[in-house]
């Protein structure tokens, strides 16, 4: 059983984090709200992005998901800007 | 419910005929084509790129679309949405519904659409003469999506 979670940057936030993805040690789990709270606490665009009030998604697993999801080894966790297709 | 996410073109007529090939029952044929404009926000847009998520992108779209069919009485759907580069003219997405009637036909691909917009993992970059710009959602799509969740006709 993997003992890390990916983490997928799409368009504007793949270019600001200068990543398209990562892979982060997870010891039991975490919430969606906990996981954005460990990045923030990295500062540099981290904590400008995801500032509260910003306009971002998290998917899970790739279904939308609210603060409260929670998240565990082997998730596959996008943060991503609102979509713009069509 | 065919879903396709692609870099090539598509053709309209030759999808639209395969849409509704060998059923008898199809009375109407609703379709909506999606292409890229020269200007946004008073600038000159010279080409974009469109990025998605691979895997969730297609997962939205058929979830978007099983919710179409279970919304209004339609035989079947198509969703075909380009990514990578495109220019001004080019065709972006191809949303089709059949239906024994027009009416259903019509409501369920503008569903679709609306939806779309709100919901399948899409992000536009804009070429301007200013430079490359993500382009931002708008208040008015939401807007236009959130008008189906009040249940009642538009």
């Amino acid at each position: 059983m993997s003992s890390h979670i990916t983490l997928v940057y799409l368009a504007r936030l793949r270019e600001r984090f200068g990543a398209a993805r990562e892979t982060l040690p997870l010891a039991g789990e975490t919430t969606v709200a906990g996981l954005l709270e460990t990045l923030r606490a990295r500062g540099g665009e981290f904590a400008v992005e995801l500032a509260a009030g910003r306009a971002f998604r998290v998917a899970v697993n790739q279904e939308v998901a609210g603060p409260e999801q929670r998240i565990v080894a082997g998730d596959e966790v996008a943060i991503f800007p609102p979509v713009t297709g069509g | 419910m065919a879903v396709r996410v692609q870099t090539a073109d598509f053709d309209v007529g030759a999808e639209l005929a395969a849409l509704r090939s060998g059923n008898p029952a199809v009375g109407a044929v609703a379709s909506f084509i999606g292409c890229v404009r020269d200007m946004n926000e008073g600038d000159r847009v010279g080409g974009m790129f469109l990025e998605h998520y691979p895997g969730m992108t297609e997962r939205e779209l058929e979830k978007i679309a099983a919710e179409a069919k279970a919304r209004w009485d339609i035989f079947d759907t198509l969703i075909i949405h380009r990514v990578g580069e495109l220019k001004p003219l080019d065709q972006i997405v191809l949303v089709a519904v059949t239906s024994a009637h027009r009416g259903e036909a019509l409501a369920a691909c503008e569903f679709i659409m609306d939806y779309l917009k709100t919901r399948a993992p899409f992000w536009k970059r804009e070429s301007t003469p200013e430079g490359e710009r993500w382009v931002d959602a708008r208040v008015s799509d939401d807007a236009a999506a959130a008008r189906w969740d009040a249940g009642a006709a538009r």
